[in-house]
Formats: structure tokens, sequence, C-alpha cells
């Protein structure tokens, strides 16, 4: 089945099997490998992209929804060699450990920014809550958030 | 990590008309799917043996929201994330806009549809698992078994209804409308939800659900939604209930509708409550009566006594929280 679609602003044409998962276009067919599987099964947030704007679980949207759609992955969040103030923001505050749940917390807090550009500390919370981190302790994430959108 | 093996087809149609002619070709073998955020995580578990899955995502006739002066017609391809942040539906129907914003998470509140809520499959501890989980012990009454791992008897599936629109839109009197090739047929929703977990609800094969129909609410009407779960960020209900009620000038309640759910295959209304003077003891009367009508089982992996403990304290909040501002918390 041919799909085509937007990925990080270039289009994009690839052959998927039907009802394949959009992280496994990202990954396997596409070789786009920021976006991370964590437990497959909309729990932990770690394979969070946006879809014409809207932060998703790509493990759950089977691919043929993405017919035209604009996607976009972490990979398209730094601007040449300077990386988005989320990003930057994570780096000072000590946001990412491990890193597995990094580009997940990186893209729900990214449509936040599109949405509500100064969120208050409860916005932030509320919109990074579908995304889990076993390391952090959420503490300095949201800090970097807080921080990089005030 | 699952993967789905590619032993369907897809079809993805642009009108109804479309979806119902694939509907009736194929009847039980096609499986419809919306936001996916249920169907998914279910055919990676081996649940569902579909010939072809039929993506309603395309179906534009299925989007609209509209206001009417008797009745707010939701289509069911509304989105969740809609439904909990829409300011019309927070300042007429704000249990359902309370429901929205406490179903899962954020991302998948995005995905997910009003459509896949109302018809989401039962769960229970031993069917919401991986196809060698459920093997290794045998199966059961609702996918490939022949007995039931949590009631005495075994014969009869009580998967638990855990949509947590199902009891709002019960308690505010909601019917469902649904198409076929035969037509459109309205119903109730308390006649749409069964007594059987392996499938509670009477949707045909060949039936889409096209709208949700809800009575607008009389300006005396005042409602509220609870809900108890794990993890306040995304998990589905170990328990919810939906209140409504009317409540005069001079403080008197009439007729209150209270609806429990997560418990059962089919969300429970709690008949012959009193009414009168709204008072403390009046709401301690509707919340023993809650508890009485109440028996949790094993199919959620949650304490039962604490389920059925936690009844009563479920309906005094509803109480407080119907008897204050009538605008439901912020979901984002
Ligand atoms: C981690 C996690 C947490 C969750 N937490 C909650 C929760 O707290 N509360 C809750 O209520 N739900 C919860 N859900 C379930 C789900 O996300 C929501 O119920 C969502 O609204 C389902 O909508 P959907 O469009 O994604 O449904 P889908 O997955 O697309 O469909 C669900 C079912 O409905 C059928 N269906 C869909 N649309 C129609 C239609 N128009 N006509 C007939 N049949 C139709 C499908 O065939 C399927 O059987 C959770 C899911 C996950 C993965
Ligand atoms: S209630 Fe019984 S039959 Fe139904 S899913 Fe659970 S174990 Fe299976
Ligand atoms: S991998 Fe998608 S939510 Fe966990
Ligand atoms: S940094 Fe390790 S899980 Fe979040």
């Amino acid at each position: 089945m041919k799909i085509e679609f937007t990925l990080n602003e270039r289009p994009v044409r690839v052959d998927v099997a039907p009802m394949a998962r959009l992280l496994d276009v990202l990954r396997e067919d596409l070789r786009v490998t920021g976006t991370k599987e964590g437990c497959g099964e909309g729990e932990c947030g770690a394979c969070t992209v946006l879809v014409d704007g809207r932060a998703v679980n790509a493990c759950l949207i089977p691919a043929i929804q993405l017919r035209g759609a604009q996607v976009q992955t972490v990979e398209g969040l730094a601007r040449s060699e300077r990386l988005h103030p989320i990003q930057q923001a994570f780096l000072e505050h000590g946001g990412a450990q491990c890193g597995i749940c990094t580009p997940g917390f990186l893209m729900a807090a990214a449509e936040l920014l599109h949405r509500e550009p100064h969120p208050s500390r409860a916005q932030v919370r509320e919109a990074l809550a579908g995304n889990l981190c076993r390391c952090t302790g959420y503490q300095k994430i949201v800090d970097a958030v807080a921080e990089a959108l005030s | 990590m699952l993967r789905i093996a590619p032993t369907f087809t897809v079809a993805t149609p642009t009108t109804l008309a479309e979806a119902l002619a694939l509907k009736a070709t194929h009847g039980e073998k096609a499986a419809l799917v919306a936001g996916g955020t249920d169907f998914v995580p279910n055919l990676k578990h081996g649940l569902h043996a579909p010939e072809v899955v039929i993506s309603l995502g395309g179906l534009d006739e299925l989007r609209g929201l509209d206001f009417g002066a008797e009745t707010i017609a939701l289509g069911a391809l509304v989105g969740i994330h809609t439904l909990a942040t829409d300011a019309r539906i927070a300042s007429v129907l704000p249990s359902l806009a309370t429901a929205a914003g406490l179903i899962a998470g954020p991302q998948l509140r995005r995905m997910g549809t009003l459509g896949g809520n109302v018809c989401l499959d039962t769960r229970c501890v031993y069917i919401n698992q991986s196809e060698s989980w459920r093997s290794a012990l045998g199966y059961c009454l609702k996918k490939d078994g022949d007995t039931c791992h949590v009631t005495v008897t075994g014969k009869k599936c009580v998967a638990a209804a855990s949509n947590d629109t199902a009891p709002v839109l019960l308690s505010l009197g909601a019917c469902v409308e649904l198409a076929s090739p035969r037509g459109v047929r309205t119903l109730p929703l308390e006649q749409f939800y069964v007594h059987d977990g392996a499938r509670n609800t009477v949707l045909a094969a060949d039936e889409i659900l096209v709208r949700v129909l809800v009575p607008r609410p009389r300006e005396t009407r005042r409602m509220a939604f609870e809900k108890l779960r794990v993890r306040g960020a995304i998990d589905f209900p170990l328990l919810n209930l939906a209140l409504a009620f009317d409540l005069d000038a001079d403080g008197v309640l009439t007729a209150p509708e209270l609806v429990i759910s997560a418990i059962a295959a089919r969300p429970r209304r709690v008949r012959a409550l009193p009414e009168g003077l709204l008072t403390d003891a009046l709401v301690d009367r509707i919340a023993a009566l809650a508890f009485d009508a109440t028996r949790p089982l094993t199919n959620i992996n949650a304490d039962v006594e604490w389920r059925r403990d936690m009844v009563p304290v479920l309906v005094r909040r509803a109480f407080a929280a119907a008897r204050g501002p009538q605008s439901p918390p912020f979901a984002c």
C-alpha cells in the first residue's frame, strides 16, 4: 500500500503493509530513528510525534491514516546546528538521563509551545501527562519545559 | 513489542455509503477503526481477526457538532480532546467535558473519538493480555476459551465496560444513531448496552454508529462525573460514575440519575433514588443506595472491597461538584 505524507517538511512516499504503525514506518522503512518505542501500547509517550500539529502516539497510528498529513518528529526540531529552545533547556536543566523518553517529551512540549506560548506550570504538567520517565523524577523535565516556554 | 501480522486488507472509504457497502459485504469479518487507540492494541493481542479493516477517518459526515434547541448532536468522529476542550460542551454538558478530559492521556485524547469510546470493547484482566499469556491460562469465554476466570460458574463473560463517556451519556438520556444499508435507527443508549462482556452492545454486523444525540438539559439540571483510577494521568477507570439532577431555587432535588460503571459489562443505573431538599442526609441516603447496588468483581486488577468502599465516596464528591460551579476541570 503506497502512502505519501510530509515528514519534517519533506515529502515522503513509502510502500507499507496494511495497518503498519507510523512508528515502524518511521524507524524501519524511513530509517528515521529518533522516535522511540517504549511500551508499544499507548501508555508511555516515548513514541510521541506531531501529526498535523497534534501530539499523538506513533505506536498506535496506522500509517494508512497519514495520507497527506504533516508529520514532525524530534529530527525536525533543531535548525541546522541550532537546537530548539526546548532541547537547549533539557540540556541545561538535566532533563534527559538515559534518553529513551526524551524525544517523546520534546514533541509533547513542542505541541504545547505552538498552542500556548506562555503556559503555567500546571499546563506544562498536564501537557506532559501522557509521557513516562523512569530516570529523572520529572522535576527537571518540568523545569526545562517551563523555562524554555517562559 | 508485538507486531501486527498483515493478514487482512485495509479499506479507506470517504463516504458513509461506501463504508456501509463494505460492512454489508464482509459483515462480522469487517472491523471498524476510528482513532485506533483501543482497536490497535487489541489487534496486536490477537483479540480480533478481521478479513478487512475499515478506517473511518475519511468520513467527514461523522465529524459534526450541532447544538440544536432540543438536541445536541455529536458526530461519532468528534475527538475526545474536542469534547474535553470545546467551550460549548463545557457550558451545556459539563459532565461530558469532565469525563472526556479524564480519558487516558493527552496524546490518546487527540487520537481517540467519541464513537470509539461509546463502542469501546469491554476490558478484563484475563483478556487484555498477549496471545501467549492468554494461551498459558487456557483462554476464556470472551475469546477462544470455554470458561470465565472471574465468575464462580464460569458461564458468562462479565468483562467491564470501561468507557468513561458511557455513564455520562446514560445519565443525560442520550440516544445513538446507527446506520446500516437497511436505513438509520435511533436507539436510547440504555438499550444499546447489554449484560454480556463478550459483546456488550447491540450494534449489528452491518451497522456503524453515526451520531450521539443528547437532549439539551434544562437550565435547572446539575451534573457531575467522578472517576477512580490508579494513575490520574492516564489510566482506565477502576470505577466511574455520572450524576445528574434538577435543583430548583429552593434547593429541592428532583429527577436524579446516577449511573455507575467499570464494574460489569454494562453501566448500571441506580434506580428509585429519593427526591427532596438537597441536604447532606439526602446525599448520604443516595450514597448508601449506590453502595448497595454495586458489587465489583475481580475483572479489574484492583481490590474489590476498596472499589466498593469508594462508591459512596465518589457519590459525595459528585454531589459536591454538581452543587458547585458547573465548570469542568482544565484539560489539555
Ligand atoms: C493507555 C490507554 C489508556 C486509556 N484510558 C482510557 C480511559 O481512561 N477511559 C476510556 O474511556 N478509554 C480509555 N482508553 C481507550 C481509548 O483510548 C478511548 O476509549 C478512545 O476514545 C477510543 O476511541 P478510538 O477512536 O481510538 O477507538 P478505536 O480504537 O478506533 O475503536 C474502538 C472500538 O469501537 C469501534 N468503533 C469505533 N468507531 C465506531 C463507529 N463509528 N461505529 C461503530 N463502531 C465503532 C471499533 O470497531 C472498536 O471496536 C485508553 C487507551 C489506552 C491505550
Ligand atoms: S470476564 Fe471472564 S470470560 Fe470475560 S474476559 Fe474476563 S475471564 Fe474472560
Ligand atoms: S511506545 Fe507509544 S506510547 Fe509507549
Ligand atoms: S531519561 Fe530515562 S526514562 Fe526518561
